[in-house]
Formats: C-alpha cells, sequence, structure tokens
C-alpha cells in the first residue's frame, strides 16, 4: 500500500521547481518554434525589439488601471507590441529607413518611453521592477504544495497555480496550434513569398499572424522569464537546428528538442550546481538557460556532421589529399609515357610543390595506386588506368579550351590543371589528340 | 565644487525648476559636476552622430545593439575579477575595460558567425546579443549571491544613471568620447571610400578589413564611454537615431555626418539638463526620447524625402493627372460636360483653363493650348507604342492614360522623328486603334 503521504522532497521540488521550470520550457518551446520561421526569415531580431517594446505598454496598463492583474499587463504590454511592428513598418516604408535601423530606431524609443513611464511610477512608489522585465522573476514562481497525494489534482491546488504559469502553458497551445493549422502556409511563406501568392496564400498575412505569435511569446513570457530568454529561445534553438540540418520538417523538430534542452539544462545549472557547490543563493535562471542555448549553437558550429566547421575542415582536407594524388598520379603517368615507369622520388619532390609528401605517397600506396621502391615510385595497373583517365581529361579540356572557349594555347595547361580534377561530363565528346598533339587516352572502359 | 550637485539637484526639487535654474543649466553655469555631466553627454552624443552615421552607412545599426549588451558580461567579469584581486572592484576604468573587452569578443563572434557557418548576420547578432547577456545576468546574480560586496552600482549600467555619476567619471567619458571623434574625423575620406564603393576602395589601396574592423572599434569606445549614463540597451539609440533622422535632410555624406553630429549633440545636451533638472528623469531616456523626436519630425518634414513632401508630391501629381484627362477630354469633344467634380472645377478655373465654374463650361485659350499638348502627346505616345513597341492596338489606350503625363519634350521631338520617318500617318494609325 502505497502512502498517500507525499515525501518532503518531492513535496519541495514541487514547490520550488515544477513551476519555474515548466514555465522555462514552455517559454522555450513556444519561442522555439516560432524562431524557426524567424531566422529563415532574416528577421530574428524582430522579437529583440518587440521584447523591449513591451515596457511602456506594461507600465501604462499599470498606471491606469493601478493594478498588478496579469490580463491588464498582458493587454498592455500586448498593444504595446503591435503597436511597435506597425511602427517598425511605417517607418520602413514611409521613411524608406534601412530595416535594421527601423528597428533600432522604433524599439530603443519606446524603450526610453517606458524607462521614463517606470521611473515617474516608482516615483509613486509603485513597486514595478525594471529589471524582472529584462531577466524575469522565474524563481519567483513558487507555489505551496499540498501533503497528499489525493490533493494534488484538487481545485483548490489548481487555483493556487500562479497565472503567469497558466499563460505560458495557454501560450504553448497556442503556438502549438497555430504551427500545425499554418504548417504549409508558414513554410512556402517563409521561403517564396512570390510562390505562397500565386498558391493563393495570402504571405502578407502570414508575416502579420507570425508578428503577431513573436509578440504574444514576448508579452506572455516578459513576467516569468524576461524579454533575454525570450531572445535567446526565438533565435538560438533554431539557429542550432540549422546548423544541422537542410530539411525544414526536421530542423522545426530538432529546434524544439534543443529549446526544451536548453531550458531544462540551464534551469539544473542555475537552480542546484550553485547549491553543490556551497553557494548560498542560486543564480538567475533566465540568464544561464541563454546560455546554455548559445552553447549549443557553439557545439553544433563546431561539430554538426552537415554544416559543422569539423567536418567541414575534414572534407576539405580529404579533398585535398585526393587532388594531390591525383597530381602524383599525373606526374608518374606523363613521365611512363615518355617510357620512364620509375620515377625517383627525389624528382617528384623537387618537380612538384606537395606538401606532404610522404603521406599522400603512403594514401596512394594504400589505395594500391602505385608501388613504392623505396627511393622509386611506380604506377599500379589500377594507378595507370586513373593516370590515363586523368589525362585523358586533361587534354580534353586543354582542346575545349582553345578550340571552344577561345584561350592562347600556351595559358590552357595552368586552367586545365584544375579542371581536372572535376569528374563531371567531358567537355568535349572525343579528340584524337589535344592542342599540342599529345595523344587522347581513350575513354575507361566501363568494366574497370 | 560640489561634486555631488547633480545628485542633489534630482533629489531635492520636486516641483518644475525655476526659469533661472533652468538657464543657468543650459548655459553651464550650475555647479561644476552637472556642467562635466552635461558636457561629457554632449560630446557623446557628437561621437554616437558621428560613428552612427558610418554604422548606418554600413548597415552596422543592429550590430551595435549586440556590441553594447554583449558589455554587461564584461562588466560584471571585471567586478568579480578585480574584487577577487582585492582592488577597487567599482573603479570605473576597470569596469570599463572588461566592458571593451567583452564588446570586442562580442564583434569578433558574431563575425566568425557569419565568415564559418551559414547563419545570416541577423541570427549572428540575435545569438551574440542574447547569449552574452544571458551570461551577464547569471554573473549579475553570482555577484548578489556572493553579497560580500554591494552589485548595487553595477545594475546603472543597464538602464544609465547619470545622477551618481562623479566628475571623474564624466571626464572619463569626455575624454573617450572626444578620442572616438578624432579618430573618425582623422579617417573619414577612408570610411566614405569604404561605405560607398567597396572594390573602388580597394583599389585606391584602402584596406576595408581594417576599415571595417575600426567603424567596429569606435563603436566599442563610444559605447564604453556611455554605459555610465546612458545605459547599455539605450546607447545603441544614440547610435542609430542621428544618423538615420540626418539621412532624410541630405544624399552627401559630409552633410549628414555633420547633421548627425548635430543632432547627437542636441540630445545629448538637451537629455542630460533636463535629467538634471527635473526628478526621475533617467539622462539616457530622455537623451533618446530627444533624438526621436528630432528623428519624427525629420520623417514628417524633411524637404525631400519627408513623409508629407512626398504626400504633397504624389497628390500634386495626382491632381495634374487628373487635370490634363479633363483637358483633353474637353478639348476633343467640346461639346460634352466634365465628370470632374466642384473641387477640380475649381482648380481649373483658378489655373485659367476654364471660363467658368459649370461642368458646361468652355476651355479658355490657355486650357486648349493644354489640352491640344496632351492631347498631341497621347496621340504620339500611341503612335509609338503601336509601330515600335509591339503592344496590340487594343492595349493602347490602356497604357497610354499611364505615362502621357510623364514624357518630357525630347522624348517628344524623337518620337515625332521617328514617325516622320517611318512614313506613318499620325491620324490614320490612331483611329485604327480606337475603332
Amino acid at each position: 500500500m502505497i502512502s498517500n503521504q507525499i515525501p518532503d522532497l518531492i513535496r519541495e521540488l514541487i514547490s520550488f521547481d515544477l513551476f519555474p521550470l515548466t514555465s522555462a520550457i514552455c517559454v522555450a518551446l513556444s519561442c522555439g518554434l516560432i524562431g524557426n520561421h524567424l531566422v529563415l526569415r532574416k528577421q530574428s531580431m524582430m522579437g529583440d525589439a518587440i521584447s523591449h517594446a513591451v515596457l511602456p505598454g506594461l507600465v501604462a496598463a499599470f498606471l491606469l488601471s493601478s493594478s498588478r492583474s496579469p490580463v491588464v499587463m498582458f493587454l498592455g504590454a500586448g498593444a504595446s507590441a503591435l503597436i511597435t511592428v506597425a511602427l517598425i513598418e511605417l517607418v520602413k516604408r514611409l521613411g524608406r529607413v534601412e530595416p535594421g535601423a527601423a528597428m533600432g530606431v522604433v524599439f530603443s524609443v519606446m524603450f526610453a518611453l517606458g524607462v521614463l513611464m517606470l521611473e515617474q511610477a516608482s516615483a509613486d512608489h509603485v513597486d514595478l521592477d525594471a529589471d524582472c522585465v529584462l531577466y524575469g522573476q522565474l524563481e519567483t514562481l513558487f507555489f505551496v504544495a499540498p501533503n497528499q497525494w489525493d490533493q494534488l489534482l484538487s481545485i483548490e491546488t489548481l487555483r493556487a497555480i500562479p497565472t503567469q504559469v497558466t499563460t505560458l502553458i495557454g501560450l504553448t497551445v497556442l503556438v502549438l496550434i497555430f504551427k500545425l493549422a499554418l504548417h504549409k502556409e508558414l513554410r512556402i511563406a517563409s521561403f517564396d513569398p512570390g510562390l505562397a501568392t500565386t498558391q493563393g496564400i495570402h504571405a502578407g498575412l502570414i508575416t502579420v499572424l507570425l508578428m503577431v505569435m513573436t509578440a504574444a511569446c514576448a508579452v506572455a513570457s516578459f513576467e516569468a522569464v524576461g524579454s533575454i530568454l525570450v531572445i535567446a529561445m526565438l533565435i538560438c534553438p533554431a539557429a542550432t537546428a540549422r546548423l544541422c540540418t537542410d530539411r525544414l520538417s526536421t530542423q522545426i523538430k530538432l529546434s524544439a528538442v534543443f529549446a526544451v534542452s536548453s531550458a531544462f539544462i540551464g534551469y539544473l545549472l542555475a537552480s542546484f550546481v550553485p547549491e553543490m557547490l556551497g553557494m548560498p543563493s542560486s543564480l538567475n535562471a533566465a540568464g544561464m538557460m541563454s546560455t546554455v542555448s548559445g552553447a549549443m549553437v557553439a557545439i553544433a558550429a563546431a561539430a554538426s556532421p552537415s554544416h559543422g566547421l569539423i567536418a567541414k575542415s575534414r572534407r576539405q582536407r580529404s579533398l585535398r589529399r585526393s587532388i594531390a594524388i591525383e597530381d602524383l598520379i599525373g606526374t608518374l603517368y606523363r613521365a611512363s609515357e615518355m617510357g620512364i615507369t620509375r620515377s625517383p622520388t627525389t624528382t617528384i619532390e623537387l618537380t612538384m610543390h606537395i606538401k606532404d609528401l610522404n603521406q599522400v605517397i603512403q594514401a596512394a600506396e594504400r589505395q594500391d595506386l602505385i608501388i613504392n621502391h623505396g627511393s622509386q615510385l611506380e604506377l599500379t595497373k589500377t594507378g595507370l588506368a586513373t593516370g590515363a583517365q586523368l589525362l585523358r581529361r586533361h587534354r580534353l579540356w586543354e582542346g575545349y579550351l582553345v578550340d571552344e572557349a577561345g584561350i592562347r594555347l600556351d595559358n590552357v595547361h595552368d586552367i586545365a590543371e584544375q579542371l581536372e580534377h572535376l569528374s563531371t561530363q567531358e567537355p568535349v565528346p572525343d579528340l584524337q589528340t589535344d592542342p599540342q598533339g599529345k595523344p587522347v587516352p581513350p575513354r575507361m572502359p566501363p568494366t574497370l | 565644487m560640489n561634486p555631488t550637485l547633480a545628485q542633489s539637484l534630482t533629489q531635492t526639487h520636486d516641483e518644475i525648476p525655476s526659469l533661472r535654474e533652468i538657464l543657468d543649466t543650459l548655459t553651464l553655469q550650475s555647479g561644476f559636476n552637472t556642467n562635466a555631466v552635461i558636457i561629457a553627454a554632449t560630446l557623446l552624443g557628437i561621437a554616437a552622430g558621428i560613428i552612427g552615421a558610418f554604422a548606418l552607412l554600413r548597415k552596422r545599426s543592429l550590430t551595435a545593439d549586440a556590441l553594447s549588451h554583449a558589455t554587461l558580461p564584461g562588466i560584471t567579469a571585471a567586478f568579480l575579477i578585480a574584487s577577487a584581486l582585492g582592488f577597487n572592484a567599482r573603479s570605473l576604468p576597470i569596469l570599463l575595460l572588461g566592458a571593451t573587452i567583452s564588446g570586442i569578443l562580442g564583434v569578433t563572434l558574431i563575425h566568425a558567425i557569419l565568415s564559418h557557418t551559414r547563419l545570416r548576420e541577423d541570427a549572428a547578432i540575435g545569438i551574440v546579443l542574447s547569449v552574452f547577456f544571458g551570461i551577464g545576468v547569471v554573473l549579475l546574480s553570482v555577484i548578489q549571491s556572493t553579497a560580500t560586496s554591494s552589485a548595487a552600482g553595477l545594475n546603472h549600467f543597464i538602464y544609465g544613471q547619470t545622477a551618481a555619476m562623479l566628475t571623474n567619471d564624466a571626464i572619463i567619458m569626455g575624454t573617450i568620447a572626444f578620442v572616438s571623434i578624432s579618430i573618425a574625423l582623422l579617417v573619414m575620406k577612408e570610411i566614405t571610400i569604404v561605405c560607398f564603393n567597396e572594390s573602388f576602395a580597394k583599389v585606391t589601396g584602402i584596406h576595408t578589413g581594417f576599415i571595417d574592423a575600426l567603424i567596429l572599434a569606435l563603436i566599442v569606445l563610444v559605447t564604453v564611454s556611455g554605459l555610465q549614463a546612458v545605459g547599455l540597451i539605450l546607447i545603441v539609440a544614440m547610435l542609430i537615431i542621428p544618423p538615420a533622422a540626418a539621412r532624410f535632410w541630405t544624399d552627401r555624406v559630409r552633410v549628414l555626418v555633420l547633421l548627425s553630429a548635430l543632432i547627437g549633440a542636441i540630445s545629448g545636451f538637451f537629455g542630460s539638463s533636463v535629467s538634471a533638472l527635473l526628478p526621475r528623469k533617467p539622462a539616457g531616456a530622455v537623451i533618446v526620447l530627444c533624438a526621436g523626436s528630432i528623428f519624427i519630425l525629420s520623417m514628417l518634414l524633411a524637404p525631400k524625402r519627408g513623409v508629407v513632401a512626398q504626400i504633397v508630391r504624389q497628390s500634386t501629381l495626382r491632381v495634374r493627372i487628373a487635370i490634363d484627362h479633363i483637358l483633353e477630354s474637353k478639348y476633343e469633344h467640346p461639346e460634352q460636360h466634365t465628370k470632374a467634380d466642384l473641387t477640380l472645377r475649381v482648380m481649373l478655373r483658378a489655373l485659367g483653363f476654364t471660363s467658368s465654374l459649370s461642368a458646361s463650361s468652355t476651355l479658355t485659350k490657355r486650357g486648349l493650348e493644354r489640352g491640344r499638348r496632351v492631347h498631341r502627346n497621347h496621340m504620339l505616345w500611341e503612335q509609338y507604342l503601336i509601330s515600335f513597341a509591339d503592344i496590340a492596338p487594343s492595349h493602347v489606350d490602356w497604357s497610354v492614360d499611364l505615362v502621357e503625363h510623364v514624357l518630357d519634350d525630347q522624348l517628344i521631338q524623337r518620337l515625332e522623328r521617328e514617325i516622320r520617318e517611318s512614313g506613318l500617318h499620325l491620324d490614320h494609325a490612331s483611329q485604327e486603334a480606337r475603332s
């Protein structure tokens, strides 16, 4: 028989950690999903602009109604956000101001207005914290959990849930509905507004809806997590996912995973690690989550299998290596055309400028292209065939460059030296000799 | 000399200051500290105006935003390191040094993201902005939780506060601003060339990468010098708004830089004065709102690019087109009544094209002359489209009515010549098109 008593540890977790964590994950998920489209449309900074610009609306709503009721604050902030979006568009169109500058002008003026109003409000001994707008008060979202399991789902307990949390859960549901209902439209409009219009999709309307959703994210989140996490979550998870895939549907799924996990890890780092290190109080959770999401971008930029720096440089290195091998084979083949089957390694070293010649020779040996006789190199049968095909491409390109592109004979060798490494179609169907009269080796039989 | 006069000013006056105080402040006679702050803010305005103009031309406006947010971890880290090493952690030079280092680091990271990954500039800026600020916020909470020393002063760097500024702080701020103005003016020619024509700059032997780095370094300097007074969120406004406002008034880069500096100076001067005179008016916010007002005025009223001027131009054109249409139809069919409404009829009368206000009014000599001219242009253009531009005759009237008002005399002469040379008869072809 399981006891009805909730153990202290779990009760503590529910009281202090459940709701901050839920809110953070809700913010991360909704912002992360919306952010995909902002990043694709190169409008990432819209989230930054909107989340700064909600301040005057908040303060105005607060001063007018003199209450901290979340509904009033939500309305004020929402109005402010929509006005900001409209103003940015207006300044961009009417004033023909560059988009970045238009954004900067509007949001900074709005924010300045907010700061000024806030100072006036604080003059009237009103408690409204400017810092909370920036980095939130996630830590204050605790509630007192009941002692008994069966009371956990009672109406009184559910009523005690902070309104910020319910707002954020509502936001997440809204974002999910928005994304699922308009998935196709959002996708087309994000990549090709022109195509969207020809398909009967109102691309402008989609843009407006996206802005409204961005504003909703910023507004719903400001009190719990502050604007900084909104900006981070709008951009970082989507950017991380973009570095890992080329497919939008995969990117969206990945970004959701990245967003939720950076919220989770960030929360753990902020609230439990300082405790273990013996620090008197926990760290700012919103800030830590942004930091973690940034770290994810950094990891993806370095280690993503498709677009990461490490993978890219490895691909480049292997390409460089295979070109060096081809150059080596080409040189040996030219020598063998003149009847020299074994070329001294020192000659190769002096005539070719290959930095890591020894490694190139070893690699070519491993591929069974050459035989290394110590101080002399000899092509194998495969090596001879590869060399023939290389020289064939080289000489065909020379023929093409002289005949078709009208480049002078003494200039074509260097160009052909680069083009020979292209494994695409041959430039001209067939030539017996190149412009200098050297024979073009026959096409390799398909069996080899 | 009272080093905290600015502070005491803001705290003792809860009512509107007297005219005497206003005049004293605006003419720099209200105490050494207040003066130092106002002069430094004005210098900052000039520096931000000049450097912001280059940032705008290089489309770097939002980079400045990321950069200013990126200074927070530097400030907090400098505070932590300095207090761990036993220095005075609140010393401004140490904090600003930290801000500079992390600002430069932020810019470098944006550059690295742009050149090594597939992410675009907006994402790179957003990532650096939010992540650096996040780190800063975490470090801030570290400082608060260790609680060995008060971190209260650090919050001022976010929103800015001139009231707590001492004379020395103002001198540091003014000096950095002055140095960056001097550097900007010294290399202005090179920056201008890079801003307008990068390849030409390369050909003339200007190192564009260096100039770009220099612009960014200057942005860092301005940001850092304005941190204490304006705060790291609003300092970006001082870099963006003045040049954006100045851009409405001119197309010339020298004038742009000058105007932008002027707008920055005005905002800095008035912003810090108002902040010193009135209670609870944070200088940063007032400076930004001041610049914002100038921006709104410029956007509305500038002679060529202003919104009012654009509306006037557009409606003038619309009225001219409407009048031309009426005159042409009157010229072709004098017996018909015009469909023009009263406003247009008044205009026609006022311009001396008709003899009375009634819809059946006949054209004056002037009106006839103009109607004939419009009709002639119409015919010529129609002719040109039919014979030269392969436009189907059924479409001609539609396209003609839109463009006949923009034809200039030279083009008309060319058309006449071409039509004469092609041996076509004006009336014949146009009748065919109409039938």
